[in-house]
């Protein structure tokens, strides 16, 4: 078994088998984190760069602990700190980076597509970490990791994605590999926030928090993205939080137990109360351990098409 | 059906088994101290049928046994044609400080072991190591590494192929075959 392709550009370009091997190779790599010593040498001769040209924490590490524990070398580079700022090109600031000798680049950058372009034009292996709006990959595959451990196969489970629909690369992705995994999937926010046609992706659309979430077995709630509100899509975050934001009297009122997931960071007391974000239900600090795993795999399964 | 031959089976096959404990328990008597470690994935089904007749023999239900995969610790990652997909490492319990049987069906270029020695490291600092195969392919090693304790020893040349068939409802007993170079793995 291996990928069918040599990039994780989004979830878009991957099959169901693609997903399915990076999920169960994923479940040996949260054994190898758990152990005393959670390092195994597979990629020691592998460079990866971390080319994060958009703020990340969460993500920069995850991916940084991952490639160290699979023994590759690392170098991390920012673009608030590099000659991006001097007017240098993406595929130049990439192709100088690949000149010293470098096999993988994860990358983050502001432009939908900037990593379909830059697969174009180099050599090396490239891992989105997020691109603008459009696609986040490893978080959609953490995710389908994490519901999948919480409630088994996802074939004709219902999950639901709450919030800012429309900012979010974290929703695609995880609507493309829910879709491709057979779970049904609905969207729910104020109609401001959900883009207009994206039913055509096979996926339900509301704009009731109540009957969602009656209807999903898992709740993965997004974050109100405040740095992407350019202009006033909610009227203000309190009312948001009146008509959409989750909390204990909302879960404890439904027939059924849901999970409730979150990619962080949380806005605590907008889309998620504190006393849900820390409940029983939540699965978000699962997520992240869950997210050094699945990065381990894509790394590891992408570095075997690298072969010597 | 590719050219093969069977060079073990039946009485004479479970009598193999039986030898092997023996010389287990004579080493190592109550296994207070020792552990069986099974290389995924074949070893494992070897090792589960020396675990079923050790724990038969000595009376003892307590003989620690675990599953070692190695597959991230080999050292054809990149250069194989048809990947490995990883198996369940499952170790619940600390090798420091104890003796470790490694257990694997055939013992051919060494690799696998010398792969699981390493992944062995990362559970603690065993007091010592030893090796049961039930197949010893003699001449092919590519590195210094031997059995202690050997079921049958094979000498074939480097093309053919090795397999240890496990009974299961489809095939009824026990066997291992020797297949000729043209023998397509898969």
């Amino acid at each position: 078994m291996q990928l069918s392709t040599k990039h994780l550009l989004g979830i878009k370009y991957i099959t169901r088998d693609d997903i399915n091997l990076i999920l169960d190779t994923a479940v040996q790599f949260k054994e190898v984190i758990n152990r005393p010593i959670k390092k195994v040498p597979s990629l020691r001769d592998v460079t990866v760069a971390n080319l994060f040209f958009e703020n990340s924490t969460r993500t920069r590490i995850s991916f940084e602990l991952a490639e160290k524990r699979l023994s590759a070398d690392t170098v991390n580079f920012s673009a608030s700190s590099s000659s991006v700022k001097k007017g240098e090109t993406l595929l130049d600031t990439v192709n100088n980076i690949l000149s010293m000798k470098v096999d993988m680049v994860v990358m983050r950058h502001p432009a939908p597509g900037a990593h379909v372009f830059l697969a174009r034009h180099i050599d090396a292996n490239i891992i989105n970490a997020g691109d603008g709006t459009h696609e986040h990959p490893t978080q959609a595959l953490l995710d389908a990791y994490s519901m999948r451990e919480a409630v088994g196969d996802l074939e004709g489970k219902n999950v639901a994605i709450f919030g800012d629909i429309l900012h979010s690369r974290v929703a695609l992705s995880n609507i493309f590999c829910l879709r491709k995994l057979g779970a049904n999937v609905k969207v729910c926010g104020p109609p401001t926030l959900i883009p207009r046609h994206i039913g055509s992706l096979g996926i339900g659309v509301s704009h009731n928090l109540k009957e969602t979430l009656e209807w999903c077995d898992i709740a993965n709630v997004l974050r109100i993205q405040l740095e992407r509100q350019d202009i006033k899509y909610i009227p203000s975050l309190r009312e948001y939080a009146q008509y959409f934001g989750i909390n204990k009297k909302v879960l404890d009122g439904l027939k059924k137990d849901i999970v409730i997931m979150h990619p962080g960071p949380i806005n605590r007391g907008v889309e998620l109360t504190s006393d849900v974000a820390d409940s029983r239900q939540s699965i978000i600090l699962q997520q992240v351990e869950n997210g050094v795993a699945v990065r381990m795999a894509v790394l590891y399964l992408l570095a075997e098409q690298r072969k010597t | 059906m590719k050219d093969s031959r069977i060079i073990l089976e039946g009485k004479k096959f479970k009598l193999t088994i039986e030898r092997l404990c023996h010389e287990l328990i004579e080493n190592h008597a109550d296994f207070e101290d020792t552990c069986l470690i099974g290389v995924q994935p074949r070893g494992v089904l070897f090792a589960e049928h020396i675990h079923q007749e050790l724990s038969r023999i000595t009376e003892t239900k307590s003989i620690l046994y675990g599953k070692l995969d190695v597959t991230f610790y080999r050292d054809d990652f990149r250069r194989r044609e048809k990947p490995l997909v990883a198996n369940s490492t499952e170790i619940d319990f600390l090798v420091d400080g104890r003796k470790v049987i490694l257990v694997d069906d055939v013992l051919y270029t060494g690799r696998t072991i010398r792969a699981a020695l390493d992944a062995l490291q990362h559970y603690g600092r065993p007091l010592k190591v030893e090796l049961l195969s039930l197949v010893d392919r003699r001449f092919n090693r590519h590195l210094p590494i031997q059995s202690d304790y050997i079921g049958i020893t094979v000498d074939a040349v480097d093309e053919a192929y090795v397999e240890v068939r496990w009974a299961d409802k489809k095939n009824g007993k026990h066997k291992i075959f020797i297949y000729d170079s043209n023998f397509d793995k898969s």
